[in-house]
């Protein structure tokens, strides 16, 4: 059975700190003015902010955004972790909070923080997963050495994984959640702290899964991994999607596609008119006070004519910073915030 | 109801006490059997203690080994798994509603309670005799609170495992645990305390005086002053029942943000 993942105007407001791994979105502080009452209302974090997703089976999916964003929290409902406070989810025909169980048979989930089963040896962590999954023995222990390898574990497979480095955790936890072959898989920032060797073993790994008709849910803020790997994502920042579609048709939404953050002296609304009017602008921001930045359809060329009109103007050109179409600054675009801020 | 799941999990825990085993049986017994050594045999020997202090002192070590043994069989892992390792995420994702995971903690932490109680028997026995007069004339009864102490200490662990944060482990043992303990009847039975009516009746609220007076109606019942069997029994239902609603309630609030 093939499955997708499907979300109606998802909410999730925490009147307790959220989990580590669960990043907030807005914040918003509600109540607490009522000087007459003693009880002071709990502070209200909203996480989500009606998100609304259709992710096709067989589908490579990204959630691209800042820390805190959201994504962790909408993996954290899908995987039945997280009660959301309205709205549904659902993975194939089943509404995620009401089908546990089923739901359950039918995702593998890689966490974001490592969190493997330290009482046990690699080989162990595999083969009780399969035996909570329901699996032979005998099944449990073919697949169990399939993976092993696969994850280039063998070699340690018998140890305890206490003493295992950040990476062959993180392959062990992706393998662990491939060992009841599910039909969605949950990759939560899988490749932070990874080597690029690892990195790229873990990317080939994801497109492999996925060939063999399987859904991949994961979340990044690196924007390459998201370009790389996915077909369609979503951006979402506070809770909300900010924006969706493929790598391709995201990046072509940027107005010119290049961007060129400027840093002058000092700067004033008629210098930016006049920025605006030099050909192949399409839009001038002003960042702060001697920031700005300058979406445009072409980047090195613009610069001498920058230059000439900020000598012309006696304003001091200080930095000029070009980069070519990116989801990097398709986010900066949406949100005024680059995605490492 | 998923059972493959549930015993899988349940021989996970197996597995991991296996492992652990001896470092298990050292935590569990050392303390406890040096105190029976030296209050059992040495005071006894040396005439501070009368002889039949070694038979009521029996049953209070195995309550205080078979409570010991499973609020940490429990609480630790759970302190642990919630709040540093995360291990417990998996077995949470595992397919099966989310409270069994809880009742399988239980049943874990009551065999390991169970299997302690039993061990401490021969091993106490072995350092007082002669002079340790059990004698057990309802064995089915013994076993009812034998296992009711263990389901309680199992309970414990699981209220106690979902309530505590993990720097106050420390705290736990010394403003819970011990004083539990001492104040138990684990040490000298419910009626010597007749000096002390206050005392007598405050440490009522205590769950282990239950138990240890519980066991010691069972395991040596020629010692007529200890309270009635159907109160400790009665007791020991209501606190088994009220931990674990309370347990499985934090359980679930940890588990499900």
């Amino acid at each position: 059975m093939l499955a997708g993942i499907r979300t109606r105007e998802l909410r999730k407001v925490y009147t307790s700190p959220p989990p580590v791994a669960a990043g907030v979105g807005g914040f918003s502080f509600g109540g607490g003015k009522g000087k007459g009452k003693s009880k002071q209302p709990k502070p209200q974090i909203v996480a989500l902010d009606g998100i609304s997703l259709d992710i096709t089976p067989g589908e490579i999916f990204c959630l691209l955004g800042p820390n805190g964003a959201g994504k962790s929290t909408t993996v954290g409902i899908l995987t039945t972790r997280v009660r959301p406070t309205a709205g549904e989810a659902f993975i194939g025909d089943y509404e995620v909070w009401n089908n546990q169980v089923v739901v359950k048979r039918l995702i593998g989930v890689v966490a974001q923080r490592p969190n493997l089963d330290f009482n046990l040896t690699a080989r162990e962590i595999l083969t009780f997963h399969g035996a909570y999954f329901g699996l032979s023995a005998h099944e449990r222990g073919k697949r169990a050495e399939a993976l092993l390898e696969r994850f280039k574990l063998t070699d340690r497979a018998d140890q305890m994984v206490r003493g295992f480095s950040g990476g062959m955790m993180q392959r062990l936890s992706i393998a662990r959640a491939m060992m009841h072959d599910p039909q969605v898989l949950f990759l939560d920032e899988p490749s932070a702290g990874l080597d690029p060797q690892t990195r790229l073993l873990l990317w080939e790994i994801i497109r492999e899964y996925n060939a063999s008709g399987k859904t991949i849910l994961l979340t990044t803020h690196n924007m390459e991994e998201a370009d790389a790997l996915c077909q369609r994502l979503a951006i979402i920042d506070h809770g909300r999607v900010i924006a969706l579609g493929t790598p391709r048709e995201l990046k072509a939404s940027v107005p010119g596609g290049f961007l060129l953050r400027l840093r002058f002296g000092a700067h004033s609304p008629e210098f930016l008119k006049r920025l605006e009017n030099l050909s192949g602008v399409r839009e001038v921001r002003a960042a702060d006070s001697s920031g700005a930045d300058l979406y445009a359809d072409r980047g090195g060329s613009l610069v001498p004519e920058v230059a000439t009109v900020a000598s012309t103007a006696g304003v001091e050109l200080l930095d000029v910073h070009i980069s070519e179409p990116s989801l990097e600054n398709l986010f900066l675009h949406h949100t005024g915030r680059s995605l490492r801020e | 109801m998923n059972w493959k799941t549930f015993f899988a999990i349940l021989a996970r825990d197996a597995h991991v006490a296996r492992r652990n085993f001896v470092a298990l049986l050292f935590q569990t017994f050392l303390q406890p059997l040096m105190f029976v050594f030296i209050f059992g045999r040495v005071m006894v020997g040396s005439g501070y203690m009368p002889e039949s202090y070694k038979s009521l002192l029996l049953p209070g070590i195995m309550a205080i080994c078979m409570v010991g043994t499973g609020i940490w069989a429990v609480a630790m892992p759970l302190i642990a798994e919630f709040q540093f390792t995360h291990e417990i995420e998996d077995r949470l994702l595992a397919p099966m509603e989310i409270s069994w995971l809880a009742v399988e903690k239980v049943v874990a932490g009551t065999l390991q309670s169970l299997a302690a109680g039993l061990m401490v028997i021969p091993a106490a026995w072995l350092l007082l005799r002669p002079g340790v007069d059990l004698r057990v004339p309802h064995p089915l009864l013994f076993a009812a609170v034998a296992v009711l102490v263990a389901l309680f200490s199992a309970t414990g662990g699981l209220a106690l495992g979902c309530s505590m944060q993990q720097t106050h482990i420390g705290l736990m043992f010394s403003l819970i645990v011990a004083p539990m303990i001492f104040f138990g009847c684990t040490y000298y039975p419910w009626s010597a305390l007749q000096k002390f009516p206050v005392l007598q009746k405050a440490v009522l609220v205590n769950p282990l005086v239950y138990a240890s007076e519980g066991l010691r109606a069972t395991l040596v019942p020629q010692f007529p002053d200890h309270l009635p069997l159907l109160a400790s029994l009665g007791a020991l239902v209501i606190f088994n029942f009220l931990l674990f609603t309370v347990g499985l309630r934090k359980f679930y609030g940890k588990a499900v943000s």
